[in-house]
């Protein structure tokens, strides 16, 4: 075996380190635009699924204009921070653009005790306004993410996505099946007083609760992480959905509420 | 030279017979589609880190060779997430992190170390290509039988389904799944190899 000197070693370390850090600096500059097109194009198809619009990551963009009025960004107590116009592609009040929102940085705020600024994405689909509300929650490996498209209600559910970052493959990565997401349309988050009590996931869900959804078999850990989240992460839109609710329809609230009651009875 | 790149295969498989890389099997195995694109990476990987430090292998000192590895395997590691997040976005979101942990596989190191160092580049290089297939072989057994018997699909397609099975009674078997049963289903594998083969027959 040959003989090599310290300074060899310290030296033959050194440049191969640099060698290397220079190639991947300038690969993952060079393929920086790339991805982030990539990721900002997903979030916009991921959007577009929720409301049930199924287009190639390429179309998203245009779609996007399409489907969608205002990006909002919705503090805690209510008030709506900022508005983005998506047609016009310019900020009608307020400053930050609810695209751009780190959910994670928002609820890290909101955790030490300050208000956070969370988005809603508000659409029309077929002469219908809705409302699409981006959660973040813990799987059991990764974080997960979803997105809720209510009904002008606010209430009622009429699609979601669901993805994650490193669930595992075949068990709870299979919260992005159809299987999983399919039996949430329809089901509401709100109780009859206007409360939000989100979604359960759980086993043995009655396919007929307006408010629960069967879980994962093999996957509870995730199942119970998608439970949490969707339980969390709505609960702060509550004073945001009083206040839209009662500004959508200030008359007709003893109507809907009857509506509400009549159909609880019904079901039973 | 093609005895380099066919042992690999079968007599001195990776995961059968050196038994390495198990924990990665275990993990990327419940349907085809990830199993496929992680032995295509982890080939990529093997060979390429192979290649390089074979080059290198005269001037790379002994007291630091383990770094010189670890060091050529992350960058290629990172090449290969940078380049798969760049243009095949669907699949790296599909394997998330375990592209990311083939830099703990045993196998990488584990070829660096009993091969690359010692031999030519071009015999390194088909060293790897050869344990790199070695594993993805096994890799896709698995992901094809667990797809199959536990999901019901194949590369997403719902065989079972079109097939009209769950109408007579069929059922998916959450075993299959489960990590547990890839352990089992190599031991199947292992079992049927050695009754093949004599010589891996041990006493």
């Amino acid at each position: 075996m040959k003989n090599f000197s310290n300074k060899y070693i310290f030296l033959y370390s050194a440049l191969l380190v640099a060698i290397v850090a220079v190639i991947l600096s300038v690969v993952a500059m060079g393929l920086k635009e790339r991805q982030d097109n990539n990721i900002r194009n997903e979030k916009m198809q991921v959007l577009l699924q929720a409301i049930n619009v199924n287009v190639t990551r390429d179309e998203a963009a245009v779609n996007y204009q399409q489907y969608f009025d205002q990006e909002l960004t919705v503090a805690t107590d209510g008030s709506i921070l900022s508005v983005w116009n998506v047609k016009e592609s310019k900020m009608e009040k307020g400053d930050v653009r609810a695209f751009e929102i780190k959910l994670k940085e928002q609820q890290n705020i909101e955790k030490s005790g300050a208000q956070g600024a969370f988005p809603v994405y508000v659409f029309t689909k077929d002469g219908r306004k809705g409302y699409v509300i981006p959660t973040q929650g813990n799987g059991l490996w990764g974080a997960i993410f979803s997105n809720i498209a209510l009904d002008e209600d606010l209430n009622t559910v009429i699609g979601v996505t669901f993805s994650h970052e490193s669930e595992t493959p075949g068990l709870g990565a299979e919260i992005t099946t159809e299987k999983f997401q399919a039996p949430f349309i329809g089901k509401q988050i709100l109780d009859e007083n206007g409360q939000v009590i989100s979604i359960a996931v759980k086993k043995n869900a009655d396919a007929n609760g307006m408010h629960e959804v069967d879980a994962i078999t093999g996957g509870t850990m995730t199942s119970n992480g998608v439970n949490e989240m969707l339980a969390t992460d709505l609960m702060r839109y509550q004073k945001f959905i009083d206040a839209t609710r009662a500004a959508a329809a200030p008359q007709e609230n003893t109507a809907v509420e009857e509506a509400a009651n009549e159909e609880e009875v019904n079901h039973e | 030279m093609s005895k380099i790149f066919t042992t690999p295969l079968a007599k001195n498989n990776p995961i059968t017979v050196q038994v390495l890389g198990i924990c990665s099997c275990l993990a990327v195995t419940a349907q085809l589609k990830p199993a496929f694109v992680m032995a295509l990476s982890v080939t990529v990987v093997v060979a390429l880190a192979n290649l390089i430090i074979s080059c290198l292998r005269n001037t790379i000192p002994p007291r630091i060779r383990i770094i010189v590895q670890l060091v050529v395997v992350s960058a290629l590691v990172i090449l290969v997430n940078q380049v798969l997040m760049a243009f095949v976005y669907d699949v790296s979101k599909q394997l998330s992190v375990y592209v990311g942990l083939i830099i703990t596989n045993c196998i990488v190191m584990g070829r660096l170390e009993a091969f690359a160092m010692s031999r030519k580049p071009m015999e390194s290089l088909l060293d790897g290509i050869g344990n790199g297939l070695g594993y993805g072989v096994i890799l896709v057994i698995l992901g094809f039988v667990r797809e199959l018997f536990g999901s019901g699909t194949l590369w997403g397609y719902p065989v079972m389904e079109k097939l009209g099975l769950y109408n007579i009674g069929y059922e998916n078997n959450g075993l299959v799944i489960m990590a547990p049963m890839a352990l089992i289903l190599v031991g199947v594998i292992i079992w049927i190899q050695r009754t093949k083969d004599k010589d891996l027959q041990e006493d």
